[in-house]
């Protein structure tokens, strides 16, 4: 059996990898993308957790996780074709209409 | 033999993840996502949870990645300009050394978990398990999580239907 | 009994300004006189009736304090409001309400028609005629308060009262600058006496408990104020030098000419100046236990009033010149008291509110008549044009004089011989200052009345006043020239009067020839100094100039007042103005408002630098969310959650 800290080790990993891109990167695409993969990182620590404590209540939170991320990666890709088509670019640097 | 499913699969994972980032194309990024996706899978199914991995091939692999694409195409494959501005390069070394600050630091707990024994229940992770629970104990949150994805069809509908017309060309 | 009825004296004052505050515009300028005048002749009938009533008690009796209501009560602090009725301050109330009531119905015909130059067009007023009574019976009753007052909290309070009054009398015709600036002079130099009062009462209280008059001065009492006598003395005298004009505190007195001629009869005259000398009387307990302080009123009394009367022998003003007169004639009221002499610094100043208010009215007479001209220069052979105004002015002048018989030779006289007994040099200064007095004195008589015109326009208009303002004139020339019968010597009924409230500080002395001797020599002096005037000012006026270029400089000095003004201007003014303007313009205007606007602009410069926060970009603020996520993790990590 793989002991769970690796299994929490490399999603910590994968998190702190979805979290640089989100920093680094200036397209709004990726970085939503980026976010996802964090998400998904999440995931893989509820479920790592479940199976070290034998209960299925991870795993639950994980389904309604994924039907919530579905219905968010919706919407907000909805959101970002607006916004794109909007200001004709997708760099979120130039996305500051609300600065001061 | 387990162990080398799961460098295997973690390695794929960490593949798709940095390339991801890394991309200079946003449907190779997109791509590499899928292939991130679904290692998450194959490591679920060795976490004894096949119904979540099954979910996660259908939900995220095949929808979800299939919308980034979708919209991908449809607008964002500028690639000037994309990483962080050039006049601030130090930012991108500040965020690198934050996210190792913070992967030690979620490491250095996790790593001393003892692998103590892992009950095992049969019919875990089974989808008939997790049904059983679904509709039993977890039954309003599902019921929440269907009314949110009514809400979410509906705001997309939406959305889709309000498309204003670019910034600087004419109405049709 | 009249006692029980003893606060109308105060009443009728007050009822008098109060209906003339709320109808006086609606009456008019006879009633509103009237009223006023009757007020004050009330007290004045009030004032007889206790004297009368004291009169028929026996002497060891003459003492009674009428408590009206019992006012502050803290602790061992208690204060009433109350008259102190003995036979000094009936005395005094007799004064001030009898020459006060002569005085208001002297003002009906003075203030009826605008008399002072530039000022038509305010007397017409009816307002401001009403706001004139008004004011004369605030003065009357915050006089009467003083004077009535059965301890050192209410007579406090009449004295502030007084100077308010002062002060609205003497700015008057506020819209003249020079009135506007003597009322305020008047009031912030008194109020420099005034921190003398106040600290003498927080000594008193400290050293002993009490402040009650009746209560204080009893001899196992007044023992506990021994250590502290003289300092209490001395700021004592301080406030007395405000009030009574005395040096230091003199320079308001005669810049208060600016105010109507009546006021200046009425207050820097007969009553308000004399408050001062009346507190010392009052206190004379007090003074018993320290002869130094008593030593410091008698020589600042000789002093003062040499000094004044040096600068009145040169003023070409009518009313300066009696001003800087009463100030002399003050200061021998404190050679007086000073000397342990209380009834003969009493007696003269009783005398004195007879002679001087005759002769500031005299004055008011003479203005009436010239249309506000005051410059003794520009007169001349008035006497046959006002000849009932001459006359009294003439007995008023010689009262001040000192000459044999009038009012003014006794009261000045046992003023002299308390001089002598206590030092001979302070009997010197004060005869020197009798001659000068003699000559100032009918200086204003001969000038302004006899020999030809000076200005033949001003003669041509000239005549005399009216009844209103003559028969006042005539009762007072009556009471300068009889009033010393009151204190003959040897035979002084004022001296028995008096007595029950000095009896345990003054001395009888039994001078015999002495006494003659120094009488004849004051005799001497005065008419000596009548006929130095007369040869001055009638037979060759070509003299006077002679003399004051012989003078050279000194007579520069005493034209300018021996520049005291100027002093007072460059040492306190001055620099008290400098500061007000740092204040005002440097510490407050940028040091504090600088302080309060600098907060507000410190906020603003906060707000325009953490406005930067608010890039817009939402990469900014997932940056700012992550750095707070990793501390979070070290923290925990380190510490342990």
């Amino acid at each position: 059996m793989v002991p769970t800290g690796y299994y929490l080790v490399l999603a910590a990993v994968i998190f702190g990898i979805g979290a640089l891109g989100v920093l680094v990167r200036r397209n709004a695409l990726i970085i939503f993308m980026c976010i996802e993969m964090m998400m998904n990182a999440v995931n893989l620590t509820l479920v790592a957790l479940a199976r070290h404590f034998g209960t299925l209540d991870g795993q639950v939170f994980v389904f309604l996780v994924m039907a919530i991320a579905a219905a968010e990666v919706a919407i907000g890709l909805g959101i970002v074709v607006g916004l794109v088509r909007h200001r004709d670019t997708t760099n979120v640097d130039r996305i500051n209409l609300l600065r001061w | 033999m387990e162990w080398l499913f799961f460098a295997l699969f973690a390695l794929t994972a960490l593949v798709g993840s940095v390339g991801v980032v890394l991309s200079k194309n946003a449907v190779h990024s997109a791509l590499f996502l899928l292939l991130n996706f679904v290692a998450i899978a194959l490591l679920y199914i060795l976490l004894q949870a096949q119904f979540l991995a099954m979910a996660q091939i259908l939900v995220y692999a095949g929808a979800i990645v299939v919308l980034f694409i979708f919209v991908v195409m449809l607008i964002g494959n500028d690639t000037i300009d994309d990483f962080v501005a050039r006049e601030r390069p130090i930012l991108r070394w500040i965020s690198l050394l934050l996210v190792v600050v913070f992967v030690a630091g979620v490491v250095y707990v996790s790593w001393v978990l003892p692998n103590q024994q892992i009950k095992g229940v049969p019919g875990y992770g089974s989808v008939e398990s997790i049904g059983h629970i679904l509709f039993t104990r977890y039954l309003l949150p599902f019921e929440l999580a269907s009314v949110i994805l009514l809400a979410a069809m509906i705001g997309a509908i939406i959305l889709a239907a309000k498309t204003k017309p670019p910034v600087g060309r004419p109405e049709d | 009994m009249i006692v029980e009825y003893a606060w109308l004296l105060l009443a009728f004052p007050v009822l008098g300004l109060t209906l003339n505050l709320i109808f006086g515009a609606r009456w008019g300028k006879k009633t509103t006189g009237i009223v006023a005048s009757g007020a004050v002749l009330g007290s004045f009938l009030v004032a007889l009736g206790l004297f009368l009533h004291l009169n028929g008690l026996p002497e060891e009796e003459r003492t009674i304090e009428q408590v009206l209501w019992s006012w502050i009560t803290i602790d061992q602090f208690h204060v009433d409001i109350g008259l102190l009725i003995d036979p000094l301050s009936v005395f005094m109330a007799l004064v001030v309400t009898g020459v006060g009531f002569l005085i208001h119905v002297y003002s009906m015909g003075y203030m009826w028609a605008p008399h002072e130059k530039g000022e038509e067009e305010a007397m017409g007023d009816i307002p401001r005629f009403v706001r004139y009574f008004v004011y004369l019976n605030l003065f009357i009753l915050m006089m009467l308060t003083l004077v009535m007052a059965n301890d050192f909290v209410q007579m406090f309070i009449g004295w502030e009262g007084v100077g308010l009054a002062s002060y609205l009398l003497i700015g008057f015709w506020f819209f003249k600058p020079s009135a506007a600036d003597a009322g305020k002079k008047a009031f912030l130099v008194n109020r420099v006496g005034d921190v003398g009062f106040i600290l003498a009462m927080l000594f008193i209280f400290r050293l002993s408990g009490r402040l009650n008059f009746l209560d204080l001065f009893r001899p196992e009492n007044v023992q506990a104020l021994q250590v502290g006598a003289t300092t209490i003395g001395l700021l004592l005298l301080l406030a007395a030098t405000g009030k009574s004009a005395q040096i230091p505190l003199y320079v308001w007195l005669p810049d208060a000419m600016e105010g109507p001629t009546p006021v200046s009869a009425l207050i820097h005259a007969a009553t308000m100046v004399t408050a001062g000398v009346y507190m010392i009387a009052r206190t004379s307990p007090l003074y018993a236990l320290t002869p130094t302080a008593m030593t410091w009123v008698a020589t600042i009394g000789a002093l003062t009033a040499f000094f004044a009367a040096t600068i009145a022998l040169a003023q070409t003003d009518l009313k300066r010149i009696l001003a800087y007169s009463t100030i002399s004639q003050l200061g021998y009221m404190f050679l007086g008291v000073g000397t342990g002499a209380y009834v003969a610094g009493i007696f003269h100043l009783y005398t004195h509110a007879f002679f001087k208010a005759l002769l500031f009215l005299g004055a008011g007479s003479v203005m009436h008549a010239l249309h506000g001209e005051l410059d003794i220069r520009k007169m001349g052979g008035l006497k046959e044009k006002l000849p009932t105004t001459y006359k009294t002015f003439l007995v008023g002048a010689a009262a001040l004089a000192g000459f044999p018989l009038l009012s003014g030779f006794f009261s000045k006289d046992e003023i002299l011989l308390a001089a002598w007994q206590r030092s001979p040099i302070l009997w010197l200064i004060g005869i020197v200052t009798a001659f000068m007095t003699a000559t100032y004195s009918f200086r204003a008589v001969f000038v302004p009345f006899w020999g030809k015109p000076r200005n033949h326009k001003l003669y041509e208009h000239a005549h005399e006043s009216p009844p209103v303002m003559t028969v006042p004139l005539i009762i007072l020339a009556i009471g300068a020239a009889f009033g010393g019968v009151i204190g003959l010597p040897k035979a002084s009924w004022l001296h028995h009067w008096l007595m029950p409230v000095f009896e345990h500080v003054m001395h009888e002395s039994e001078p015999g020839a002495l006494m003659w001797g120094l009488m004849t020599v004051s005799a001497l002096v005065a008419l000596g100094g009548i006929y130095f005037a007369y040869e001055l000012f009638v037979v060759n006026p070509d003299r006077v100039l002679r003399i004051r270029r012989a003078l050279g400089p000194v007579d520069t000095l005493v034209q300018h007042r021996y520049y005291v003004d100027e002093l007072y201007m460059t040492l306190v003014v001055n620099p008290l103005k400098a500061l007000a303007d740092w204040l005002a313009y440097v510490f407050d205007q940028r040091g504090i408002d600088g302080l309060v606007n600098g907060v507000a602009w410190v906020t603003g410069w906060i707000g325009q630098q953490v406005r930067r926060v608010q890039t817009g970009r939402v990469g900014t603020y997932a940056f700012t969310l992550f750095v707070g996520v990793v501390i979070l993790v070290v923290y925990f990590v380190l510490v342990g959650g």
